[in-house]
């Protein structure tokens, strides 16, 4: 048995880490932050020149070809430095849709774009509140164009393209939502950029006005291949959570160290001790339920359902727990601005939501055991 | 990233496999695989007997202590071998709970310290089953805080002379041997003063009642010792240094890897997946899937943190700290899930035993479950060690460290 990373995988997240050590420290984090541009572009390319826009991508649409463990631990990192770009919209929801449904020329015209940094795209799944569900997609698909409203989608205002899910039946089943790419430059977009929790990761409001649109995938099939873009996603985003998570719990640690109350460190009393021992737990049991989860997404293993809830819910906890636990062993300092442990914060909790809340996942966990139990 | 085993592993596998599937007592199998935490019986059998013929047969064939060295009735296995071991063993597993400290904790300080005969004569009966060890550590003044223990050994020409009592020994009053950890030196701190010894529990002077536990069951006991005579060459260690020598104990418990660790989830997942509540299947039922979603990711997370210390064996490295989670998690778990489970029965879930819902498993899960966040280190104490020897953080600022033993307050108030 191997359950773990290979040697190279190692040595690749350890490139990785040094990379945005360099390239993306908290103070390149806060001028996204700030509001002072939408995206580290400097950034973007500088992941698209060490190849890791297109690790998954096979080499025939000019990605590197090396597979989803790559992709995992380069997701890991990103997390763990907060990278204030579209990687997960991008590479774990755009690019995985199209490797799974793209046509040929589909997958000619973007990945490529993709892999050098040029293309940013998402997924437009949402339509205010509510989970995945097809009931929830309301936006319709006629005659090659689209007619609706996507929120939030993330990174949606400076993204080039979106994979968009539309109603394209009435039937009530999950055969009446088909996937569609649109261009999000071409006419009949209006993008409006929102607030949201987590400002170094923007979110959008796009409305579609008869917005010229291409089928991804056979019509009726959105549904089903949705479902598989976000498990794929869960199990990448879930690397990601398990970074800011590791990180948060340093900054904790290191801050406990550090810090002098009542003439000791305050990581000498207990009270501080046993908070971060027990972030340590959820970051362990977090990371190991996501080295299952990239197990499954990597050899494409029929249990991939389950393992992608699983890690998503665990990873989800993990980091929460982490960032606010982070805030407070920092005490006052935690709760400044200027001390980083909100940008974590922030992006546990949009992280907790983007691809559907906790307690979706809760339940699709249990339904896919239930089926697996039942079978 | 795989599951897979090595050829050498799944050839060792397969042997493993075709061998208990020949010998292992196949009419107990339906009931250990049934049994859970505070329930472990076999209803028409003693356990002991059951798990001592067990033992003795798989040590004639080779296959008790796999890590011990074969003169000491091991195999000479690898560690990854170990863990194979025990997958494979599933359910008769349960037979082992018995010989758990001896194997895990005596005998390995046996090897380090006790003198070459003494390691030939007594372990490979240890090994096999025939004797049964404990562990005699805690004492009511000593618990987390161990080196605080009071009983005394005194020199007396060959002998030491042992009086005072230890408490929460598992298994004493079925135990043949014991390792025993006393004061020889009161004027000293307290980590100072300690020697280690084994002793035979049929010794005059030694006396075992069993603790009758808040659960009902009676797993522990108290051991008082009334002027109990130990030869010298029964000692472990230097005079004075049974501190570093119970640590060597402490640690093997610790890192036993792949022993799987009992959380109730399988049996609560199975017990809501058959329930019918008010409104239908408790498997359907929103809240209900949210509290089962919880437990699952703790149940399959710490099965997947024990998968990755096996590869670490498996690839003949040490493994990481990440084990140390498992008691901490899957203690307050269990206990959790009973109650749970009970909340799902109503008022009906207040019965126990016999006549309640699945003969009253969750009740006595409930009733078992306070013990295992306390015995071999409370949660508490799980917590410190993973901040001080995981995360770095500093140890306890420790007031009694450096005062002699017999200056240190007994009482708090008054």
């Amino acid at each position: 048995m191997n359950f773990d990373f290979s040697d190279d995988q190692k040595q690749l997240r350890d490139q990785a880490r040094k990379f945005l050590a360099e390239k993306c420290s908290p103070k390149a984090v806060r001028v996204v932050l700030d509001g002072k541009t939408p995206y580290d572009k400097e950034l973007w390319k500088g992941l698209a020149e060490m190849g890791f826009l297109g690790v998954a991508i096979p080499e025939e649409f000019g990605g590197a070809g090396a597979g989803h463990l790559e992709l995992c631990v380069i997701a890991e990192e990103m997390g763990r430095a907060n990278a204030p770009v579209p990687f997960s919209s991008t590479v774990y929801l755009a690019a995985e849709a199209l490797l799974i449904a793209g046509s040929d020329a589909q997958k000619k015209k973007w990945l490529p774009a993709i892999a050098a940094g040029e293309a940013i795209g998402t997924l437009a799944l949402f339509e205010g509140k509510g989970n995945p569900a097809p009931k929830n997609v309301k936006l319709t698909a006629a005659n090659g164009v689209l007619s609706g409203v996507k929120k939030p989608v993330a990174d949606g205002a400076i993204a080039d393209f979106a994979v968009v899910a539309a109603r394209t039946g009435s039937s009530g089943r999950d055969s009446d939502i088909s996937l569609f790419l649109v261009d999000l430059k071409a006419g009949g977009v209006d993008v409006k950029n929102l607030t949201n929790l987590d400002p170094t990761r923007g979110q959008a409001e796009i409305t579609f006005k008869d917005a010229k649109a291409e089928p991804l995938g056979a019509a009726g099939e959105g549904w089903s291949i949705l479902t598989q873009v976000l498990d794929r996603a869960a199990v990448l985003c879930a690397f990601e959570q398990v970074g800011g998570a590791d990180r948060a719990l340093e900054m904790g640690r290191d801050y406990a160290l550090d810090r002098i109350a009542f003439g000791r460190p305050i990581g000498s009393f207990q009270a501080v001790k046993h908070m971060l021992a027990d972030m340590y737990v959820s970051a362990t049991l977090a990371r190991s339920n996501s080295y299952y989860g990239a197990w499954a997404l990597s050899t494409k293993a029929a249990e991939l359902p389950e393992a992608a809830a699983a890690a998503r819910i665990s990873a989800t906890q993990a980091f929460q727990h982490c960032a606010k636990n982070n805030i407070q062993v920092h005490g006052g300092m935690g709760f400044t601005w200027e001390f980083d442990c909100h940008m974590y914060y922030r992006r546990a909790n949009a992280m907790a939501l983007g691809l559907g809340s906790l307690s979706y996942w809760e339940d699709q966990l249990i339904e896919r055991m239930r089926k697996k139990n039942a079978a | 990233m795989n599951f897979d085993d090595t050829p050498q592993e799944a050839e060792f596998r397969a042997t493993a496999r075709a061998w208990i599937s020949a010998n292992a007592p196949k009419q107990y199998e339906e009931e250990l695989r049934k049994s859970s935490l505070g329930r472990t019986v076999l209803k028409n059998a003693d356990i002991l007997e059951v798990a001592k013929a067990w033992q003795k047969k798989k040590a004639d064939a080779g296959w008790a202590c796999l890590h011990w060295p074969k003169e000491y009735g091991g195999r000479g296995a690898s560690p990854i071998e170990r863990v194979i071991w025990q997958q494979e063993e599933g359910p008769y597993g349960q037979l082992s709970r018995m010989f758990i400290i001896g194997h895990g904790m005596c005998g390995p300080t046996m090897m380090a310290f006790a003198r070459e005969e003494h390691k030939r004569r007594y372990l490979p009966p240890l090994a096999s089953g025939e004797n049964v060890w404990c562990q005699l550590f805690s004492e009511p003044a000593g618990g987390s805080d161990v080196a605080g223990l009071r009983t005394r050994a005194e020199k007396d020409g060959d002998d030491w002379v042992i009086n005072g009592q230890k408490i929460w020994t598992s298994g004493a009053h079925y135990s043949d041997y014991g390792i025993l950890l006393t004061r020889t030196d009161p004027t000293v701190p307290k980590h100072k003063g300690l020697t280690m010894f084994f002793l035979d529990m049929k010794s005059p002077g030694v006396e075992v009642r069993p603790i009758k536990q808040a659960s009902g069951a009676s797993d522990f006991n108290e051991v008082y010792f009334t002027n109990v005579r130990i030869p010298d060459h029964q000692r472990l260690g230097e005079v004075g240094d049974g501190w570093n020598v119970s640590l060597t104990t402490l640690m093997n418990e610790r890192s036993a890897i792949g022993a799987a660790v009992s959380t109730g989830f399988p049996e609560l997942f199975e017990y809501c997946s058959s329930l019918m509540l008010d409104d239908g299947p408790a498997i359907e039922d929103r809240a209900v899937r949210s509290k089962l979603a919880n437990w699952a990711v703790k149940a399959s997370g710490l099965k997947y943190t024990s998968m990755r210390a096996i590869s670490a064996l498996s690839r003949g490295e040490r493994p990481g700290p990440e084990n140390s989670i498992g008691k901490l998690v899957a203690g307050s778990m269990i206990q959790d899930v009973a109650t749970y489970a009970l909340d799902l029965q109503g008022a009906a879930g207040i019965v126990s035993g016999e006549d309640a819902e699945l003969a009253g498993r969750f009740q006595a899960m409930l009733l078992r479950a306070p013990g295992t966040r306390v015995e071999g280190g409370t949660d508490e104490i799980m917590r410190n060690i993973i901040a001080e020897r995981v995360l770095g953080l500093p140890g306890d600022i420790r007031v009694d460290k450096d005062v002699p033993f017999n200056k240190i307050p007994t009482k708090g108030r008054g």
